[in-house]
């Protein structure tokens, strides 16, 4: 295995393979305000939905009288529970296999959960008419907390279903309790944390939303919907509504961010599909911030314990974790069926040892549901910051600087393919040269003389590191399904007599740039300039099947399936090639854009040449057209990793902590379009930050939500985000096709440990050990106070 | 996030305005920026049911120097403040005009809206009591002009009578050698206050603090005057000891509540060290 420092393109600039930082070909209807996002969508007759939800967060509902809202003028229908029970529809599966109220029936079990709809000819009129809906609860005792929710005298919230006795959603185990039970036996020294990470929301910008059109003659269901999966929810739409499959036409047009937030399916979709179809009119909806950030997939709330096990030399033996999901109302975690925790048993993270165990449970809550991998490859994120906040206290606990107990625990470049003590393959890594690498860019060896001097002064700073290794590119379908369909993907290109080529992808794009990056890769493999290849997908009648764009997959399985199809063809190429050239197939030499005779360069024939010829004049034993399909089934995940460094200030009167450096080397593997990969480390690093800094979602005793708008719920601007310092070391994925892991996610992984190790690093000389998430200044003010 | 039916006018003149509130009593409400009026329309927090649009009155869109005192028409938005060389006259008006929210809300925001909204979390009002401002107040049947500590009452409740409105803000500028400053403590830009302190020091000849004014702000029901403390530094001569007796007196003012900004104890923390660095740099910019 080879590390580089940065990838040179083998491809001209004309064309514009891998490794050539292309403009964005979609920016240009971005800036010019011509997207076209679900809200743009308005179609003849279009009707508008409104959603009354649960102004308490545990009731049992007693009645509903919608009398007065349908004489309001312009109101056609007030959908309750009760009618969509009619049609079956009152509840719905989740991805975790439990199921989910569409709208209430029973009892509600958070504040803001769907109680009723309102279809209308305007939004206001709904608007309006959900005032005018009278709705009885009869309030019961809210659970706030998972640690109350397993309390023996806890109401059971899910008294929907049958032989359920406690409010448990799920538990698991990975890893081997024995092996290590006996690593703990024979450790020099344990180090331990305990730590929540606090429950937060992908907050999209575009907010989620539908405009559902059942054609009343035809039946044909033509639905625009925010959807990071759309193949995946036509199915889902087919299994749960009982609608022929060929009839569902889902179009996921252009998407502001999604996060994992467009992952699940949401009640919304399902009351507005089934009202279109009632009603025989389109209907749209499109939530309100409030309703995106009260109702919709949350991300972590993960309370977290961590124990390692150190031998007199400081090096880890084993790793002991326990973790409680906070899981909402309903168990409907986005991720792989096989894994209830997600792939949180990457915990053991970046560092060489024998024996892990790591134990989860869930517990229902008065919450909104959700656990969606936000900008996560299922829990890795909360699993990153546990290793990585351990890995730190361990150092400071044994007095070894942090960046030397790395060295001494990483697993190294020559135990490649490693299998981790919780049964994880890792392909490929070289986390030293990546550490050293940013240790050098950040001055790491003048920031801790300073800090000595600094501490002499009584004036606080803080050198803070998290060497992350992430999984991503689910992934291999003998391990990983959503919902029973396997995790392959899914690519179709087909190139036009002229030369141009079309490029459809089961994937799907929110703004991760894949209308430029997969062009890119068949013009890596093709030669056909990426400007000249279109780039469609997220229309489930125009692409082939896939499961979606979420965990960093796209490049990892619908980039190997671009570059697998592309291939298919350049073996077709071949030998049209060989037809044109009155040569043998065996005899042509490659190279990007043309096949030429080997020993004679000059008889060539251009890739656009042979696309002609395969209309116009292919081989009689061939078949005409140049085009194909290709599923892709990856052999293995992909593991990304990297490591940030952090430096902050920190003012002991108010505990204000500022940032004053942040370094971020990562390592992607082959990086496709480099100024692609900046920005989504860019964009990952600034919510990583929001997390550690200000971001979370909160309830208060009664159950209401306190983040319910943009005053409560953070979001950092470019002013308060630092500034990056970017570096990159290139280790190829050895399975890949072209060498690429996934990206998209790295920086909200790895990053949130390295600004909350700063700022421990900083008062770590005063005993303090811990501050949850958001590190809020009170927080840091009250631990230096209490140390 | 769709308000309820409301009914619209925006009148040219000011007559046309106080003619409009008279006539609609209760019913009417002033629209100036909408920065805080919109929102809380849209989260149904208030529900109008007529608004009476002030931005058409020219004439209220003003900031000038006038017999000793820095005034601010109702119109004048908060990013006017900041481009102002006439706000530059008042150190504590012009250090707390950057701070206003963000950028967005700076170009459409007033002054005069947000002292008349009296958030206690807003900042105008801390610094209209360390200053000692005065509420220019008009009705139909005449204007008057109130002192800021009569016109906040309470949380988001003024001393204005229906039918009035507000037509602009006036802060003395004191003839002697004087400074000011503005801290604010704040999660990201765009947020209100966690902590905000105004601060004023007007020196006399032989260098002893003539008056001081500091005003409070997210600490309390309303913004509020640290009077003792200020009493505490009134006649006496400058100094960091000086200064740290105020700061504590200034946090015993202070009333913080615990929520999601953080812990009440650590606010009051957070007024004594801010009015502490705020005395400083009051006496630091009065000196130069």
């Amino acid at each position: 295995m080879q590390t580089q420092t940065h990838h040179k393109p083998c491809t001209s600039p004309e064309i514009g393979g891998v490794g050539h930082s292309l403009r964005r070909v979609e920016d240009a209807r971005f800036l010019q305000g011509a997207g076209n996002y679900v809200d743009d969508v308005n179609l003849p007759g279009m009707l508008h939905m409104a959603i009354l939800r649960s102004p308490v967060a545990h009731a049992k509902l007693v009645s509903i009288d919608s009398s007065a809202a349908m004489e309001l003028d312009g109101v056609l229908a007030v959908v309750t529970g009760e009618l969509m029970a009619q049609h079956n529809l009152a509840w719905m599966p989740t991805l975790s296999g439990d199921t989910q109220a569409v709208l209430a029936t029973d009892k509600v079990r958070y504040q803001g959960q769907e109680v009723a709809c309102v279809i209308a000819t305007d939004r206001y009129i709904a608007e309006d008419a959900l005032r005018l809906i009278d709705v009885d609860y009869e309030e019961l005792e809210p659970i706030t907390n998972p640690q109350r929710s397993l309390e023996a005298d806890a109401p059971l919230i899910r008294t929907d279903k049958e032989d359920v006795t406690d409010n448990v959603s799920f538990t698991w185990e990975a890893g081997d309790k024995d092996a290590t039970d006996a690593a703990f036996a024979k450790a020099a020294k344990v180090v331990s944390i305990e730590t929540h990470y606090p429950r937060s929301h992908p907050s999209p910008l575009e907010t989620c939303g539908i405009v559902a059109d059942v054609h009343p003659a035809t039946g044909k269901a033509t639905i625009y919907m925010t959807s990071q999966a759309p193949h995946a929810h036509r199915t889902l739409f087919a299994l749960v509504a009982g609608l022929p499959e060929q009839n569902i036409r889902i179009i996921s047009p252009d998407i502001g961010g999604g996060f994992g937030n467009k992952v699940p399916i949401y009640p919304g979709y399902v009351v507005a599909t089934a009202a279109s179809l009632l009603i025989g009119l389109p209907v749209k909806w499109v939530e309100s911030r409030t309703e995106n950030l009260i109702s919709t997939g949350f991300g972590r709330d993960y309370y977290m314990t961590g124990s390692l096990a150190l031998d007199d030399n400081g090096r880890i033996l084993g790793l002991r974790t326990d973790l409680l999901a906070d899981q909402g109302a309903f168990y409907s975690d986005a991720q792989p069926t096989k894994f209830r925790a997600g792939l949180f048993h990457i915990v053991t993270g970046s560092y060489d040892f024998d024996a892990a165990h790591v134990t989860a449970k869930g517990a229902f809550t008065n919450k909104a549901p959700g656990g969606v991998a936000y900008r996560c490859s299922f829990r890795v994120t909360e699993a990153s910051y546990l290793i990585e906040r351990l890995i730190q206290n361990a150092a400071n606990e044994i007095g070894m600087d942090p960046a030397e107990f790395r060295r001494m625990n990483f697993i190294q470049p020559e135990q490649f393919p490693y299998t981790s003590p919780t049964g994880f393959v890792y392909d490929s890594g070289d986390y030293e040269t990546a550490m050293q690498m940013a240790m050098d860019m950040v001055g790491y060896d003048e920031l801790r003389a300073e800090q000595a001097a600094a501490r002499e002064e009584g004036r606080l700073m803080g050198i803070g590191m998290a060497s992350f290794t992430e999984v991503v590119g689910a992934g291999p379908a003998h391990t990983y399904d959503i919902a029973g369909l396997k995790m392959f993907d899914s690519a179709e290109l087909r190139v036009h007599p002229t030369g141009k080529a079309i490029l459809k992808l089961g994937v799907k794009t929110q703004g991760q740039g894949h209308e430029t990056t997969f062009a890119q890769i068949v013009a890596e493999e093709l030669g056909i300039p990426a400007t000249d290849i279109a780039v469609m997908h997220g229309d489930t009648d125009n692409t082939p099947y896939g499961l979606g764009t979420y965990a960093s997959r796209s490049t990892p399985v619908g980039g190997g399936a671009t570059a697998m199809v592309a291939r298919k063809l350049r073996d077709k190429a071949r030998k049209i090639a060989a037809h044109l050239l009155e040569a043998s197939p065996e005899d042509l030499d490659w190279e990007p854009g043309k096949f030429s005779v080997k020993g004679s360069p000059d008889s060539s024939v251009s890739i656009q040449d042979i696309a002609f010829a395969a209309y116009t004049n292919h081989p009689e034993d061939e078949e005409a057209g140049l085009e194909g399909v290709h599923y892709y089934n990856p052999p293995n995940m992909t593991y990304p990793f990297g490591t940030y460094i952090v430096v902050v200030d920190l003012d002991p009167d108010t505990g204000v902590w500022t940032v004053r450096r942040m370094v971020a080397v990562d390592d992607c593997g082959v990086r496709i379009n480099p100024m692609i990969v900046d920005g989504q480390i860019h964009g990952g690093l600034t919510e990583g930050f929001a997390k550690a800094n200000m971001q979370w979602i909160t309830f208060d005793e009664d159950g209401n939500c306190i983040g319910s708008n943009f005053m409560d719920y953070l979001v950092p601007t470019a002013w308060e985000t630092p500034r990056f310092e970017l570096g990159e070391t290139v280790t190829p994925s050895p399975h890949h096709p072209i060498g690429a892991k996934g990206v998209g996610e790295s920086a909200t992984v790895g990053s949130p440990a390295a600004f909350v190790n700063a700022v421990i690093d900083a008062l770590a000389h005063l005993g303090v050990t811990n501050i949850d998430m958001p590190v809020l200044p009170d927080r840091v003010w009250k631990a230096i106070h209490n140390a | 996030m769709y308000p309820p039916a409301f009914e619209y006018q925006a009148p040219d003149t000011l007559e046309g305005a106080l003619a409009a509130l008279a006539e609609l009593g209760d019913e009417g409400r002033v629209l100036a920026g909408g920065q805080s009026l919109i929102p809380m329309m849209k989260f149904h927090l208030a529900a109008p049911a007529h608004l009476v649009d002030i931005n058409r009155i020219s004439e209220l869109s003003y900031i000038r120097r006038s017999n000793g005192s820095l005034c601010i028409g109702a119109l004048a938005r908060h990013n006017d403040v900041v481009r102002s060389d006439d706000a530059k006259a008042s150190d504590v008006v012009s250090s707390a005009a950057p701070w206003i929210s963000d950028p967005l809300v700076r170009n459409r925001g007033t002054v005069c809206g947000s002292v008349a909204h009296c958030d206690p979390e807003g900042d105008w009002n801390s610094v209209m009591l360390a200053a000692r401002a005065e509420v220019m107040v008009q009705g139909s049947s005449g204007s008057r002009r109130v002192g800021i500590d009569d016109f906040i009452v309470s949380y988001f409740t003024n001393s204005l009578e229906t039918g009035e409105m507000v037509t602009g803000v006036c802060v003395p500028i004191p003839s002697g050698a004087t400074g000011g400053s503005y801290m604010k403590l704040e999660r990201k830009i765009g947020d209100y206050a966690t902590v905000g302190v105004a601060t004023q020091l007007e020196l006399a000849d032989d260098g002893s603090i003539a008056q001081a004014g500091i005003g409070l702000t997210a600490v309390n029901y309303q913004n509020t005057r640290a009077s003792a403390a200020e009493d505490m530094l009134a006649g006496e001569m400058p100094s960091d000891e000086l200064f740290a007796e105020a700061a504590a007196a200034a946090a015993s003012a202070s009333d913080p509540q615990t929520d999601v900004r953080g812990d009440a104890d650590w606010k009051r923390n957070v007024v004594a060290v801010f009015t502490r660095r705020g005395l400083a740099q009051a006496l630091a910019s009065a000196g130069s």
